[in-house]
């Protein structure tokens, strides 16, 4: 697929998205897709997984036994898309908040994403091998951190590739205008992958900026960009794909768009009713991204009811065991304040562990 | 030995670590062709090549979030601020992210980072340039703060600093640059972060400051001298970590104890100076910890900044002050 520059020249018509699979299953006429049908497989069982784990987090946090975390329902593909066109050996994921299949797929522990949303630090440990950054909730300061990153891998001979996810929201950040903007000068092998899910909290994306796509940005940087339309998986892998390869070419980075909605609240502890257009919502719970590559791969005699029956077992086996291990894990001490917080400790800072460590006893 | 102006010491730091670490890059504006501003990294674009000493896009926040990226990835980088009064633009990398990358991973990422960022008064430059901002990082837990006051000092701690396995801020006194000179052993060598120093020996009356303040202080001490009193200099070197040890010492040395710094009263690190002797040492006090610090108003303009900044002469009247304090 080719990388329009010009699409986005305000006077030459659309930004309509990049779109592979249609909303009934089929593919769009005149498109392919280089996704192979294992890959679409266990994108659909990913994407499932996830599903599962929202709902189940979502009720054991209104039961008080989770915290605030927000769901990816409704961007499943946009994320799972993506994450599919990486290579866990060598690339990376340096995410937001929102990209729990992205995580899982580069071996990011389910386990320890729930520690982290039950308020214990252990959950921010990344096993070793596994190429992810942690969780960000500060909204945009992972963007530099991704160039950097990339940069590093540049320099030191890997032809690994960072994905660096953020929404529409952070993409008002000055960083990620710095950063996009480094990438471009040094040709960071860094894909920039804009979840545009419509709201920033309450705010929606037409306050974010007056241009007609975010996308455009990267002409701004010297750099591609494309808008995709992230309910569909095979679209978003393939153009996150290309990405990766022109990065791995030596050619730099990529800025994609994806086009999704957030479905459900922007966290547990937010009311969308009050903001959100209810039929306008469920215009987008219609476009459901999982439906639509069940459809796809139904069609292609890839998926079944015994399939589904199979994997829905094995996910809620995953979601529970992931709990089970959370729990038994999830011992707290006042020590954790200060555990790997310097290589050598200041004394002042172990004197103050360990009256710490002496009050508790 | 050599005898080295503190720019040149740090040069010096520099060369030497980057032919001795491949994985040292100098990243920032303008530290390539021209050699930084203040020419800190004259002749290492030749000499290192491009790839290694990168001149930067105007942009302080992308410069230190993508020296932690750099870090992550296992280059060990050595990021310029040009000038710490700049440092805000990128405040919100260096504190909730350099600081607290080993933290927040639990263990698996360090930020091998170095930021050097030149600060301080009385060289004429342009507003915003020279604010004394040390004390706001000093609230961000896990960074280093180092604050050299000589060129012997500021070779040994910035090769500290780039092979802490931590990320150090590295404060450099603009008016230092040149004006500090003294002599440096060739080669290598560190100063570990987190040990005062004894910059002079006295028993009426004990001087704690860091960074260009500690010369401030010398020359105040030469005032005090004229009238037969002797001052106890002690040079922090680094705020983070802090040489509680030292203090205790330099406190009970004399029983009188000031400190001067550059930064606004309020809030200062001088604050947490006396606050650490009342916890530490308030019982071989003979008379109040006083503080001599720029005014709680902003840097002004160059043509008064002379008000501004404390000069030997206001430190050598508060110590005199206390000297003549009876309990």
């Amino acid at each position: 697929m080719a990388f329009a520059h010009e699409q986005f020249q305000p006077e030459m018509g659309s930004v309509d998205p990049y779109s592979v699979l249609g909303e009934d299953g089929i593919l769009r006429s005149g498109t392919t897709t280089q996704m192979r049908p294992d890959q679409i497989v266990d994108s659909l069982r990913l994407m499932l997984l996830t599903r599962v784990f929202d709902e189940k987090a979502f009720r054991l946090q209104r039961q008080g036994r989770f915290g605030t975390f927000s769901q990816v329902t409704g961007q499943e593909a946009a994320i799972a898309g993506s994450a599919a066109a990486l290579d866990p050996g060598r690339d990376w994921v340096v995410p937001q908040y929102r990209e729990l299949p992205a995580l899982l797929r580069q071996g990011y522990p389910l386990a320890n994403f729930m520690l982290y949303f039950m308020g214990n630090p252990k959950g921010g440990a990344i096993p070793p091998g596994v190429n992810c950054f942690p969780l960000n909730i500060a909204l945009a300061s992972q963007v530099p951190h991704a160039v950097g990153l990339a940069w590093g891998l540049k320099r030191q001979g890997s032809d690994g590739v960072v994905a660096v996810y953020f929404g529409d929201g952070a993409s008002s950040e000055g960083d990620v205008h710095e950063a996009m903007n480094l990438a471009g000068v040094i040709r960071a092998p860094v894909v920039f992958f804009l979840s545009n899910n419509g709201w920033a909290i309450s705010t929606p994306r037409a306050r974010q900026s007056a241009a007609r796509s975010l996308a455009v940005r990267a002409v701004g940087y010297g750099i591609p960009g494309v808008v995709v339309d992230g309910n569909d998986l095979l679209a978003v892998h393939d153009v996150t794909a290309a990405a990766v390869e022109r990065c791995r070419a030596g050619e730099g980075p990529t800025v994609i768009e994806a086009v999704t909605y957030r479905v459900g609240p922007h966290n547990t502890a937010d009311d969308q009713t009050r903001y959100v257009n209810e039929e306008e919502r469920q215009r987008w719970v219609a476009l459901d991204p999982i439906e639509r590559v069940r459809r796809y791969l139904i069609g292609q005699q890839l998926w079944d009811a015994g399939l589904e029956a199979e994997t829905a077992e094995t996910n809620q086996k995953t979601v529970d065991d992931a709990l089970e291990a959370a729990l038994a894990n999830g011992s707290t001490s006042a020590d954790q304040l200060f555990q790997h917080l310097y290589a050598d400790f200041p004394e002042r800072v172990t004197q103050q562990r360990d009256a710490f460590a002496r009050h508790e006893s | 030995m050599a005898t080295m102006t503190m720019l040149e010491a740090i040069q010096d730091a520099l060369r030497l670590e980057m032919a001795r670490d491949e994985r040292v890059m100098i990243i920032g504006q303008d530290v390539g062709r021209l050699g930084g501003v203040f020419r800190a990294t004259d002749g290492l674009l030749d000499e290192f090549g491009e790839d290694r000493v990168v001149d930067m896009p105007l942009a302080e926040a992308v410069i230190a979030g993508a020296a932690l990226g750099l870090a992550v990835s296992g280059m060990v980088p050595v990021a310029e601020m040009q000038f710490l009064g700049f440092s805000h633009q990128a405040f919100h990398q260096i504190g909730p992210h350099i600081a607290r990358m080993r933290y927040r991973s639990q263990g698996r990422f360090s930020v091998p980072l170095t930021i050097r960022a030149p600060f301080g008064g009385l060289v004429r430059t342009p507003e915003h340039h020279c604010d004394a901002l040390e004390a706001q990082f000093a609230q961000f837990p896990g960074l280093k703060i180092v604050m050299p006051a000589t060129a012997r000092d500021a070779k040994g701690l910035l090769l500290a600093s780039i092979r802490d396995p931590d990320p150090v801020l590295f404060c450099e006194p603009l008016r230092g640059y040149r004006l500090i000179k003294d002599e440096v052993p060739a080669g290598d060598y560190t100063v570990p972060l987190g040990k005062a120093r004894v910059a002079r020996e006295g028993d009426d009356v004990t001087i704690i400051a860091w960074s260009a303040m500690v010369q401030t202080a010398e020359r105040a001490a030469e005032q005090l001298a004229e009238d037969g009193l002797s001052a106890h200099i002690l040079d922090l070197r680094s705020l983070v970590p802090l040489d509680v040890a030292a203090i205790v010492n330099a406190v009970e040395r004399t029983g009188r104890v000031l400190v001067a710094h550059e930064a606004p009263l309020t809030s200062g690190f001088g604050a947490e100076v006396v606050a650490t002797i009342n916890d530490e040492a308030f019982y071989a006090l003979e008379a109040p910890v006083r503080r001599v610090t720029a005014p709680d108003t902003p840097y002004p303009l160059a043509g008064i900044e002379d008000y501004y900044v404390p000069d030997a002469a206001r430190i050598a009247a508060a110590a005199r002050d206390l000297i003549r304090m009876v309990p």
